[in-house]
C-alpha cells in the first residue's frame, strides 16, 4: 500500500528543463533555421553576382514583394484568429480596378482614389465577416466565395476590358482622365532614395506588429485562434474580433491593390489573382520563423524578403521565369515542415 | 460465476499514468460471460482511462489483462476487436459512417477489413446485413437496409452500432453511456438488445449515470473513485453505499466545517422561477454576501446549465434573476463579468485555458483592459499580476512565464481559478473546481474561497463529490434533473443526509 502525499510534490515543471545537446541543436534549427536559411541565400547571391550587390537591385527585390508582403499581413491577422482570407489577391485586384475606374472614366485625384480604394477593401472585409461570422461558413470555402465574388464583379464593373488613360467608353467618348503623377509615386516615387512602396512596406510591418503583439487588441485576436472557447468566457466578443480581423485583411489588401496599381499604371482585370497563392505563402512561411509555428508579423515580412531573394536572385543567375513557382512552391513546404513537423515533434 | 467458469475478461492489477498522474490504481476486475457489470464513477474517476485500455487505446498500462483466460495484449483497438472485445462509444457519431446505406454501415467492420475481397458486391452485402439484422430481430425491412444512414433515427442509429458490434459476436462488449441521447421509450428498445446479449452469453460491461437503468439492467455494479474500485456489490443494490463510495471519500476527516447555521447577510444574486429543464419544476434560488453556497448532484443534475446561465454563457430562458436588487440578465460572458459575476469553467483545458500561452496570460485574459494604457499592455503589470497570482494561490512553477502545458493539473486549475481573482467579483462561480486536482491545490482554492466569500462576495461551488463541497461550504444545495431537493446550512446539510437526499432523488 501506497501513502498518499498531501502536500504537493513540485513536478516535474519546478525543476529546469534537462536538455541534451542533440536536443538543444535540434532546437535551435527549429528556432532560427528559415532566418540562417535567408542569410545564406542572400550571402551565396551577394558574394556570386556582382550585380545582386547593388543597392538598386536590393531595393527592387523588396519594392517587388511589398505587395504579396502586405498581402500576406493580412493573411497573418486572419491567420491569428484561426482562420484565411483566400480574397486577398481578388481585393487588391478590385482595388486595381477602382482606382483606375476613379481616376480615368471618372477623371478624379488621387486622393479620391485612394479613399475609394481603401472603402472597397474595408467593404470586402466586411462581406467575408458576414459570411463566417453571422452566417457562420467556414473560414476558407467564405472567402474563396468572396474572392469569386469579387473577380466576376469587377468584370462588371469594368465591362470586362482593361481601363486604360484615353480608351473609348460606352458613350463613344474618350476616357477623361488618368493615372495622376501623385498616385503613380505609390509604386515608382523615392523618398530619400527609398521608393515608397518599400517604405509603405516597412511601416505597415512595424504596425502590424505593434498592433498584434504588443496591444491587447492583438492577444485577444491570439486568444481566439488558440481556444475560442475559453476566449468567449473570458469575456471576449469573439465574432467582433474576427470581424475585426477580416475588415482589417481587407484594408491591407486594398493598400497592396493601390501599389500594384501604381505600379501597373493601368486598370488591368487580371491584376492581383497571382498575388494570392504568394501572400498565403509568406504568411504560411512566416508561421515557421523563430519556431514559433503560429502566425507572426515579423516571419510574414521575412517570408516576404525570402522569397523576393530567391525570385531575384535565380533571375539574375539566368533562371527562367517560369521556374518561379517551383522554387518558391518547394520553400513553402520546407517551411510547413519547420512549422508542424519539426516543432510538433518538439513539444511531443 | 461459478468457480469452474472462465471469466471473458479479467484485469490484475491493471494500472495507468499519465505524467506522473495516477488514474488508475492498481484496478482488479472480473468479468464473468453473460453477466452485465455496470461501472460507476464521477468524471475523471478513471471510466473512460478504463474503456480505453480494454479497447486497445491506451497500451502502455501496468499490470494484467486475460481474455478467455489467456494473457492478452491489447496493442491497437484492432487487437482488441479481434480478441472479442467490442466498444461502442458515447458519441453516436463517432460510430456511423454518413453517405453509406444502412446496409453498408452494418456491414462496416467486413469491409474496413483489409483482407477483404475490394470489390463490393451490392447482393452479397445486403444479404449479410438481413442476416444481421434478422438474428437481432430489428425489425428492419430492404427498404430501411437501403436507406441513407442519416435518414435513420438517433435511437435506430444506436441499435445499429450495437448491432455492428454484436454481428461480430463479441466475448464482451462495452457500452458506454448508451442512453444518452435516447428517449425512454428508445432506450427500452436497447435494453431488451442488452438482455439477449447477456443471455447468448456476451460479457457487458454498462457504463452510464443512470442508476435506474443499472438497478434494471445489471447483475453486479462496480464503482471507481480516483481510480480505485471502491464498491462490488451483486444485486440487489444498496444504493446508498454505491452513491457514498462514488462521490463521497471514505474516511477523510473533513476539516472544520464551517462557519455559518443559517441564513445571514444580504442577497446578493437571486433567481426565480429559472427552469433548468424542460419541463422541471422552476426554482428559486438566493446566494448571500458573504457565503459559500454548495451545490451537488449528479452528472446531468442542471449543476454546468446553472453556472451558465448565472454568466450568459447559455442565458436562461424562464424566469427572472437579479443582482444586488437590480434586473440582471446577461446574454454573454462579457455583460457577466461587467456586473462583477465571473466563472471558473467546469473543464479547464476546453474553456479556459489557452494552450502554449504563459501563466502571466493566462491569468490577464479577462481584464486586460485595465492592465493596458492606449491599447498596448503593460508587460511589467501583467508579470506583477502573474507572481501575485503565484503567491496567493500558491502555484507550484517555475515562474510567471511558464507555458501552462509545465504545469500539473491542480496548478493549472489555480490558475484558472486566479485569473478571476484580479478583479475582487460580487459572485464567483466555481464548476467542479477540483476535478482531478490533488488534496494540496483543493485546499488551496478552497481557503482562496472562503477569504473572498469572507470579503463579502457570493461564491457558488458546484460539484459532484459531496464531501469536497461540505468541506468549504456554508449552505449545501441538492440539484437532481434540475430541481432543487434539499437546501440546508450547517448541522441540517450532514454528509449523510446529502448523500440520502441524492438516492432518494434518482
Amino acid at each position: 500500500m501506497t501513502t498518499t502525499q498531501s502536500t504537493e510534490v513540485p513536478t516535474k515543471a519546478a525543476l529546469p528543463p534537462a536538455t541534451s545537446t542533440a536536443v538543444r541543436v535540434q532546437n535551435a534549427v527549429i528556432k532560427y533555421g528559415f532566418i540562417f536559411v535567408t542569410v545564406a541565400l542572400f550571402l551565396y547571391f551577394a558574394l556570386s553576382e556582382g550585380s545582386f550587390r547593388e543597392s538598386a537591385t536590393l531595393l527592387d527585390t523588396l519594392r517587388y514583394v511589398s505587395v504579396a508582403a502586405i498581402l500576406g499581413l493580412g493573411v497573418t491577422l486572419t491567420m491569428a484568429v484561426g482562420g484565411m482570407d483566400m480574397s486577398v489577391g481578388a481585393v487588391a485586384g478590385l482595388g486595381v480596378s477602382v482606382a483606375a475606374q476613379t481616376m480615368v472614366v471618372q477623371n478624379q485625384v488621387g486622393t479620391v482614389a485612394i479613399v475609394a480604394v481603401l472603402a472597397a477593401g474595408a467593404l470586402a472585409g466586411l462581406l467575408n465577416a458576414l459570411l463566417i461570422v453571422v452566417l457562420k461558413i467556414p473560414d476558407m470555402l467564405a472567402t474563396l466565395g468572396t474572392m469569386f465574388v469579387i473577380q466576376g464583379g469587377k468584370l462588371i464593373l469594368v465591362d470586362g476590358q482593361s481601363i486604360t488613360p484615353g480608351m473609348t467608353l460606352d458613350d463613344g467618348t474618350t476616357a477623361p482622365g488618368r493615372f495622376t503623377a501623385g498616385f503613380l509615386r505609390i509604386d515608382r516615387g523615392t523618398v530619400l532614395g527609398i521608393p515608397v512602396s518599400v517604405i509603405i512596406f516597412g511601416g505597415l510591418t512595424l504596425a502590424a506588429w505593434v498592433f498584434l503583439a504588443r496591444t491587447r487588441w492583438g492577444r485577444v485576436l491570439y486568444a481566439i485562434g488558440a481556444n475560442p472557447e475559453a476566449s468567449r468566457l473570458a469575456g471576449i466578443r469573439v465574432g467582433a474580433y474576427r470581424a475585426l480581423a477580416y475588415v482589417l485583411s481587407g484594408v491591407l489588401a486594398s493598400i497592396g491593390g493601390l501599389i500594384l496599381a501604381s505600379r501597373i499604371g493601368q486598370g488591368d482585370v487580371s491584376a492581383g489573382t497571382s498575388q494570392l497563392l504568394e501572400a498565403v505563402a509568406v504568411a504560411l512561411v512566416g508561421t515557421s520563423v523563430l519556431g514559433r509555428g503560429r502566425p507572426n508579423v515579423w516571419g510574414t515580412a521575412l517570408g516576404a524578403v525570402l522569397i523576393g531573394i530567391i525570385t531575384t536572385g535565380l533571375t539574375i543567375k539566368g533562371l527562367p521565369y517560369y521556374t518561379q513557382d517551383v522554387v518558391e512552391g518547394a520553400v513553402l513546404i520546407l517551411a510547413l515542415v519547420f512549422s508542424f513537423t519539426l516543432s510538433k515533434r518538439r513539444t511531443a | 460465476m461459478s468457480p469452474t467458469e472462465v471469466p471473458a475478461v479479467a484485469l490484475t492489477d491493471v494500472s495507468m499514468a499519465f505524467g506522473g498522474k495516477t488514474v488508475l490504481a492498481s484496478v482488479s476486475l472480473d468479468i464473468a460471460p453473460g453477466s452485465v457489470v455496470a461501472l460507476l464513477g464521477a468524471n475523471g474517476a478513471g471510466k473512460s482511462t478504463l474503456i480505453k485500455i480494454l479497447s486497445g487505446v491506451h497500451t502502455d498500462h501496468g499490470g494484467q489483462v486475460r481474455v478467455a483466460g489467456e494473457p492478452a495484449a491489447l496493442q491497437s483497438p484492432l487487437a482488441a476487436r479481434q480478441l472479442g472485445i467490442q466498444t461502442v462509444h458515447q458519441r453516436i457519431g463517432e460510430g456511423i459512417v454518413p453517405g453509406l446505406s444502412v446496409a453498408e454501415n452494418l456491414v462496416f467492420e467486413e469491409l474496413a477489413q483489409a483482407r477483404g475481397n475490394p470489390f463490393l458486391n451490392g447482393r452479397r452485402l445486403l444479404a449479410r446485413a438481413r442476416e444481421i439484422q434478422a438474428g437481432l430481430e430489428l425489425g428492419w425491412s430492404d427498404a430501411v437496409l437501403r436507406k441513407d444512414v442519416t435518414e435513420l433515427g438517433i435511437s435506430d442509429r444506436q441499435l445499429l452500432i450495437l448491432a455492428r458490434a454484436l454481428a461480430t459476436r463479441p466475448r464482451l462488449l462495452i457500452l458506454d453511456e448508451p442512453t444518452s441521447a435516447l428517449s425512454a421509450a428508445e432506450a427500452e428498445r436497447l435494453f431488451a438488445l442488452v438482455e439477449r446479449m447477456r443471455d447468448d452469453g456476451i460479457a457487458v460491461l454498462y457504463v452510464s449515470h443512470r442508476l435506474g437503468e443499472i438497478d434494471a439492467l445489471a447483475d453486479r455494479l462496480v464503482v471507481l473513485r480516483d481510480g480505485r474500485l471502491t464498491e462490488d456489490q451483486a444485486k440487489p443494490f444498496d444504493w446508498d453505499s454505491a452513491l457514498r463510495a462514488m462521490l463521497a471519500q471514505a474516511q477523510e476527516a473533513t476539516t472544520a466545517r464551517p462557519v455559518r447555521e443559517g441564513a445571514e447577510g444580504d442577497v446578493v444574486l437571486s433567481l426565480r422561477g429559472v427552469q433548468l429543464f424542460e419541463g422541471r419544476k422552476p426554482l428559486d434560488l438566493d446566494l448571500r454576501t458573504g457565503e459559500v453556497t454548495g451545490v451537488v448532484g449528479l452528472l446531468g443534475a442542471g449543476k454546468t446549465e446553472l453556472a451558465r446561465g448565472l454568466f450568459g454563457a447559455e442565458p436562461f430562458t424562464t424566469g427572472s434573476t437579479a443582482l444586488d436588487g437590480e434586473p440582471y440578465a446577461p446574454r454573454r460572458p462579457s455583460e457577466a463579468i461587467r456586473a462583477g459575476v465571473h466563472l471558473v469553467p467546469e473543464d479547464r483545458h476546453a474553456d479556459a485555458l489557452v494552450p502554449g500561452w504563459s501563466l502571466a496570460q493566462n491569468i490577464s485574459l479577462p481584464f486586460l483592459r485595465s492592465l493596458s494604457k492606449a491599447g498596448l499592455v503593460q508587460r511589467a503589470k501583467e508579470d506583477t499580476l502573474g507572481r501575485d497570482t503565484i503567491e496567493a494561490l500558491g502555484v507550484v512553477a517555475r515562474d510567471e512565464h511558464s507555458t501552462v502545458e509545465e504545469l500539473s493539473g491542480g496548478n493549472q486549475q489555480k490558475v484558472v481559478v486566479g485569473r478571476w481573482l484580479a478583479e475582487t467579483p460580487r459572485v464567483l462561480i466555481l464548476d467542479e473546481p477540483f476535478r482531478g486536482v490533488d488534496i494540496g491545490a483543493r485546499r488551496d482554492i478552497g481557503r482562496r474561497a472562503r477569504t473572498l466569500a469572507a470579503e463579502g462576495a457570493a461564491v457558488l461551488v458546484l460539484s459532484a463529490d459531496v464531501d469536497e463541497v461540505l468541506e468549504i461550504a456554508d449552505r449545501v444545495v441538492v440539484l437532481a434533473a434540475g430541481e432543487i431537493h434539499l437546501d440546508a446550512y450547517g448541522e441540517d446539510a450532514e454528509r449523510d443526509r446529502v448523500i440520502q437526499t441524492i438516492s432518494a432523488s434518482v
